[in-house]
């Protein structure tokens, strides 16, 4: 177990208070200015060398992502956007952030602007968290008053301003680009890359886009040093995360632990066990909704960090693990996590607009034994024609867990679904295509 | 995205108050100049707050010429985001967390209640028009499930009993207090907790 003093983010469960007095005894703020003195270059490199990668689901290394902003400021302004739109079924450890540690992420904001040249900062958080964001404002006012950020922050010599800009409840606003199309007072449809937000974002202009977990653990980086933060885990995987563990657990709980953390230790020692033991366990989705999910056999020796899922193809996304046990319908759950993606698709793209209705629709069928054995293909066949075929990621978070399920449960649904659509006699079934030949004699 | 009916009664006219008009002007100076539009989703709030939780067509207009921006893309707003509410809801406006991490710990014995206690469709106000409900997806809170959004506030860990006593408490004219009912702080574990223990304890 990853050892206290490790642990970035200290008030979690709000043990010592969200204020600013509170948050410099837990060292936030402590050495800030001199962090901002050792320069752009040394900051970005030392967050490249800590291999720190976005918490918010891809991975991508955010000293990379920070290196590609413009190195001078054009015509044009840089922006810093902080996504805090988490929507992900099974994701809440932005929110914690957002509750208890907001000056860690005001303090990451001031540092992350400061090395990509931006002098405005905005932090869209989703329109339900509202109490979360009011915290945030007030962490924001206090920050204000105490000079940390505003004009001259700490005296450095660099100014910035932080606002809040609350989305409406779209889930799809937590792809980084219809993030910037909501944020410009549009509808929340994705846009095409390249080119890239880096170099045509928001407005038009440079903007770097990061998640909410990843600002908010730069600061402990650069303060303990490149060397600490990637000394834990292993390489291309190192640090800390916030792993949220929630479904059928004796326990459901959010905690940060080492990256590379193996599963059952996280269910077993944090969350205390799946309901009705360990031996009880069906499946467990990894990382948020999104990611394929993993029967038990996986589960007894799967190590939670990015690569490790995505050897055993699936993702470590968010790292919002949900746990399904025996005493639950899989196929319901799988149905109703594609209810949720034909809910939030924006619509834009056919595949996904369409598809995810086709996936939730049959689905439903399975559930219901009401499908017919070769339509387990066909709906496999379905998700391969969504993925890859749309402008932003969501064709593949909405295809993924549906390939999952087939590709674990197959046995189960065609158990299930033993529908022979030839009409031997003549049930009242309307959706046949072929009912007329039943009004004929001797049919 | 979810079908969203326009109300048929639309008041005549809509315009901010006094203090809402200042707290508009305040959120457009957050965004650059000529970048007003950005303000537009922070303004159908503003409006849907002023007008008893619902947005009509009025407001929408209002808010177009006050950003000087077409009509259409202010409705287009409004009809995308699924918090904004087209038509009148309930004073107090339940919205059910039903995605799976919450159907898993029991979302739907809290649909159950909602049909039984408060109204049997969704959408459609309580008897004495104080309460309405409605199922939503992923609150973000999924640690803390089943859990529910009522107005503003979050009401977490619940059960179907919980979730009566909170709806008897309203019926009663009395707000029931928000945050977790199985009596645990925020997202830690309950009686299980391994971390941190030096500061829980200072």
């Amino acid at each position: 177990m990853l050892k206290d003093e490790d642990r970035i983010f200290q008030n979690l469960y709000n043990d010592s208070g969200a204020d600013i007095e509170s948050a410099k005894l837990r060292n936030d703020w402590n050495g800030t200015k001199e962090i901002l003195e050792k320069g752009r270059e040394w900051i970005i490199n030392e967050v490249k060398s800590s291999e720190l990668r976005g918490r918010g689901g891809a991975g991508f290394p955010t000293g990379l992502k920070w290196s590609f902003a413009p190195k001078e400021v054009g015509s044009r302004p840089h922006y810093l956007v902080i996504n805090a739109d988490e929507s992900e079924p099974g994701t809440c450890k932005d929110r914690d952030i957002l509750r208890f540690e907001p000056h860690k992420l005001i303090e990451g904001c001031l540092i992350a602007s400061y090395a990509v040249n931006a002098h405005k900062c905005y932090i869209y958080i989703r329109g339900e968290y509202f109490n979360e964001g009011r915290k945030l404002q007030t962490a924001i006012d206090e920050a204000y008053k105490n000079n940390l950020i505003g004009k001259n922050a700490l005296n450095s010599g660099w100014d910035l301003d932080i606002y809040i800009h609350y989305g409406a409840g779209a889930y799809i606003c937590g792809e980084e680009t219809a993030l910037l199309e909501s944020l410009e007072g549009k509808k929340g449809q994705p846009r095409l890359k390249p080119p890239f937000p880096a170099l045509i974002g928001l407005y038009g202009c440079p903007t770097i886009i990061n998640n909410v977990e990843t600002v908010a653990a730069v600061p402990t980086i650069l303060r303990r040093g490149a060397k600490w933060f990637s000394s834990l885990g292993r390489a291309k995987n190192t640090g800390t995360k916030i792993y949220c563990i929630s479904g059928n657990v004796n326990n459901p709980c959010n905690v940060e632990e080492e990256m590379g953390v193996p599963l059952k230790e996280l269910i077993e020692t944090h969350a205390g066990g799946v309901v009705g033991g360990w031996e009880n366990l069906k499946a467990v989705i990894p990382g948020g909704s999104s990611m394929p999910m993993l029967p038990k056999e996986i589960c007894d020796n799967m190590k939670m960090d990015f690569d490790a899922c995505v050897e055993n193809k699936t993702g470590l996304g968010t790292a919002g693990i949900v746990v399904i046990n025996n005493d639950q319908d899989i196929i319901k759950c799988m149905a109703r996590i594609a209810r949720f993606y034909k809910h939030e698709s924006c619509g834009q793209c056919t595949p996904c607009r369409e598809g995810s209705g086709w996936m939730w629709r049959m689905l439903e069928r399975m559930a219901a034994g009401e499908a017919t054995p070769d339509e387990v293909n066909m709906l496999f066949d379905v998700t391969k024609q969504i993925e890859g075929h749309t402008i932003c990621a969501f064709g593949e978070g909405s295809s993924w867990p549906v390939q999952g399920l087939i590709r674990h449960f197959k046995d189960e649904i065609l158990e299930r679904n033993k529908f022979d659509p030839v009409v031997k006699k003549n049930k009242n079934i309307p959706y046949l295509v072929d009912q007329h030949l039943l009004e004929k004699e001797n049919a | 995205m979810s079908v969203k009916k326009i109300h048929k009664e639309q008041p005549e006219t809509f315009e901010f108050s006094v203090k809402n008009m200042e707290a508009a002007n305040k959120i457009v100076s957050n965004y650059p100049n000529g970048r007003q539009q950005s303000a537009v989703m922070a303004l159908l709030y503003i409006a849907q707050r002023q007008n008893d939780n619902w947005i009509p067509l009025q407001a929408m207009k209002y808010i177009a010429k006050f950003l000087d921006m077409p009509y259409i893309k202010v409705y287009e707003v409004a009809t995308f985001y699924s918090m904004y509410n087209l038509s009148p809801v309930g004073k107090y406006f339940f919205q059910i967390c039903t995605t799976t991490p919450c159907m898993l710990r029991g979302a739907y014995d809290l649909v159950k209640v909602c049909k039984n206690k408060i109204s049997e469709k969704e959408n459609v106000l309580s008897e004495d028009g104080k309460i309405s409900w409605m199922e939503v997806e992923c609150l973000g809170a999924c640690v803390n499930a089943p859990m529910m959004q009522v107005n503003e506030d979050y009401y977490e860990d619940l059960n179907d009993k919980k979730l009566e006593e909170i709806i008897e408490t309203i019926y009663q004219n009395k707000i029931p207090k928000p945050g977790s009912y199985s009596g645990r702080i925020n997202a830690e574990p309950v009686n299980n907790r391994k971390t941190l223990l030096g500061n829980k304890n200072a």
